[in-house]
């Protein structure tokens, strides 16, 4: 069964100058983890606004658990948990003062739904008293979180909960979500960062507006075309002013302390006249291996 | 070869009541270096940061700026400074041109070498038929771009980045690293924060904050090598982990 589908879906602003969602279709199973990836302005918030009921869409059909976006928007409220990219609860409420005021709002409970939210607000206890407005951004975050699932949604709408935070709270922030799937809440999110695409069931690729590809994260990166590489030298800078500037080089970009390349014609210009020509050019330390693509890797590529 | 310091902190630490946000950092940036600024969130990274920046007074500690004291010569500071972050860059209802002047005449160029810089940038960043349309119409990722040239416009000793390639696509942000190594090449020091840590491997040397105290500080190579791991993220995660800081006093 779909929890989330979209058909055709178009939303434009400026009397149709900006496209910002251009013929989106996919849909959502039931207790999915999905991903939308992209960077800011690819439309993924429009999306999310307009599965929220809170954003008309200028064509196209969209329902959330089989109810339609426009014509059943009361029974679509009632079932789904939103947390915006921005943070939305009361500054000037405390932490218990906005889970009590959003459980109310849902006629339910906070000890109804305990359960759910347990292993994430056992962390904002202590705070409890505290003003929203007054938490960092890590606790701000978990708050919101709890907010959005006191209801106990039958799906959850998550954009960009991770943007800005640092590595340490990114993971645990996708702890939180794997164990919210394993309580058979389907899961939408939205991230700019691609590393954590793989965490996610299926993803999304989208681009201004349109989507570039929708599948699971292991075919998206079995599709990429090219045999890929990772070189690395002493002087990478130097490198890769080689490399761009290489006709038998298709592609490169940086990875780190790697450069990611494809070749032209895999099989006539071999990696080791590569190597050759890399030596010739007085580099040291010259590295070059075979590697799987990243989803990062598979989105540059699809862009270009 | 002896390196130029341009910025040298000497126990630099900010408190705010019991609080203390940035605990005694001690270290030195040189001249034309790319340093990485890591930490959490909550690590104190903006309270040094605007220290740093004459922004905001120290508690305790000393700090010379491109030279100047960053107790009593924080104007001095200022204007050998740029500044961008992802938060705020540029104004969205002036157009591109009005933007670059409007800059470039805060951090003091004159007409003249306004008009030259302005036509200058404008041709070097490819947005001849943009000039006279309003920033708010821009891509995001150019006006990322744009904000980093206007940050640079007037060859500054060192320009502070926080967080500059926050929610830009891949193929941007590896064209705003490539506007980082040329300012770098033309001898202006970089200092940057990112939560990207592919970005980490950028940078000459890094820095990373704990609790308000800098935890490490080296090459990327050799802080990999230091925790025997082979990426820079999982450094980070090693040291971010001991972090006990959580909410308490702040």
């Amino acid at each position: 069964m779909k929890d989330v589908e979209l058909n055709n879906i178009v939303k434009t602003y400026n009397k149709g100058e900006i496209k910002a969602v251009n013929d989106v279709s996919f849909s959502v199973d039931k207790g999915e983890l999905f991903g939308l990836i992209g960077a800011d302005g690819a439309g993924k918030s429009s999306i999310f606004r307009i599965l929220t009921t809170l954003l008309l869409p200028d064509s196209g059909t969209a329902s959330v658990n089989g109810a339609d976006v426009i014509k059943d928007y009361k029974l679509i409220r009632k079932n789904v948990g939103y947390m915006p990219g921005k943070f939305s609860l009361y500054q000037d409420l405390s932490v218990a003062e906005n889970l009590n005021f959003f459980a109310t709002v849902f006629n339910t409970t906070v000890s109804e739904n305990y359960d759910l939210i347990k292993e994430i607000y056992i962390q904002l206890e202590p705070f409890k008293n505290r003003r929203a407005g007054k938490l960092s951004g890590g606790m701000k975050q978990k708050l919101a979180l709890c907010c959005a699932l006191i209801h106990r949604p039958t799906v959850l709408f998550l954009d960009e909960p991770t943007t800005g935070v640092d590595v340490v709270s990114r993971k645990e922030f996708w702890e939180m979500l794997k164990g919210l799937k394993q309580q058979g809440i389907t899961i939408l999110v939205s991230t700019p960062y691609m590393d954590e695409a793989t965490l996610c069931e299926r993803i999304a690729l989208i681009q201004n507006g349109r989507l570039m590809t929708i599948d699971t994260p292991d075919n998206i990166v079995k599709q990429f075309p090219d045999s890929l590489y990772a070189v690395r030298a002493d002087n990478m800078s130097k490198l890769q002013h080689i490399l761009r500037n290489n006709q038998q080089i298709k592609s490169c970009f940086s990875f780190g302390d790697y450069h990611h390349i494809t070749f032209q014609d895999d099989i006539a210009y071999s990696q080791n006249e590569l190597i050759q020509t890399l030596q010739s050019a007085n580099l040291k330390d010259i590295e070059i291996k075979h590697i799987t693509p990243s989803i990062e890797d598979c989105f540059i590529n699809l862009m270009n | 070869m002896i390196k130029e310091v341009v910025i040298k902190t000497d126990k630099l630490t900010k408190r705010f009541g019991d609080f203390i946000a940035t605990n005694e950092i001690t270290f030195e940036v040189y001249a034309g270096e790319i340093f990485g600024f890591l930490g959490a969130n909550g690590a104190g990274k903006t309270t040094a940061m605007k220290m740093l920046c004459g922004l905001s007074r120290p508690s305790s500690g000393n700090a010379t700026i491109a030279g100047f004291d960053i107790y009593k010569q924080t104007e001095q500071i200022k204007r050998n400074i740029g500044y961008m972050s992802q938060k705020f860059s540029l104004y969205e209802d002036l157009t591109v041109l009005e933007n670059i002047q409007f800059f470039g005449g805060i951090y003091g160029l004159s007409d003249k070498q306004l008009k030259k810089k302005s036509n200058e940038l404008i041709d070097i960043l490819g947005l001849q038929k943009e000039s006279k349309k309003l920033v708010a119409s821009l891509p995001l990722g150019w006006k990322q771009k744009l904000a980093f040239s206007v940050a640079v416009l007037h060859e500054p000793k060192i320009v502070f980045l926080d967080e500059p390639t926050g929610g830009v696509d891949p193929i941007i942000r590896r064209q705003f690293w490539d506007l980082i190594y040329q300012a770098a090449d033309k001898g202006i020091t970089i200092f940057v924060t990112t939560h990207y840590m592919d970005e980490a491997e950028y940078c000459n040397r890094i820095s990373i904050m704990v609790d308000g105290v800098i935890e490490a500080l080296d090459s990327p190579i050799n802080l990999k090598q230091q925790f025997t791991t082979s990426t820079i993220d999982e450094v980070f995660y090693k040291l971010a982990r001991r972090a006990k800081r959580t909410e308490n006093l702040k």
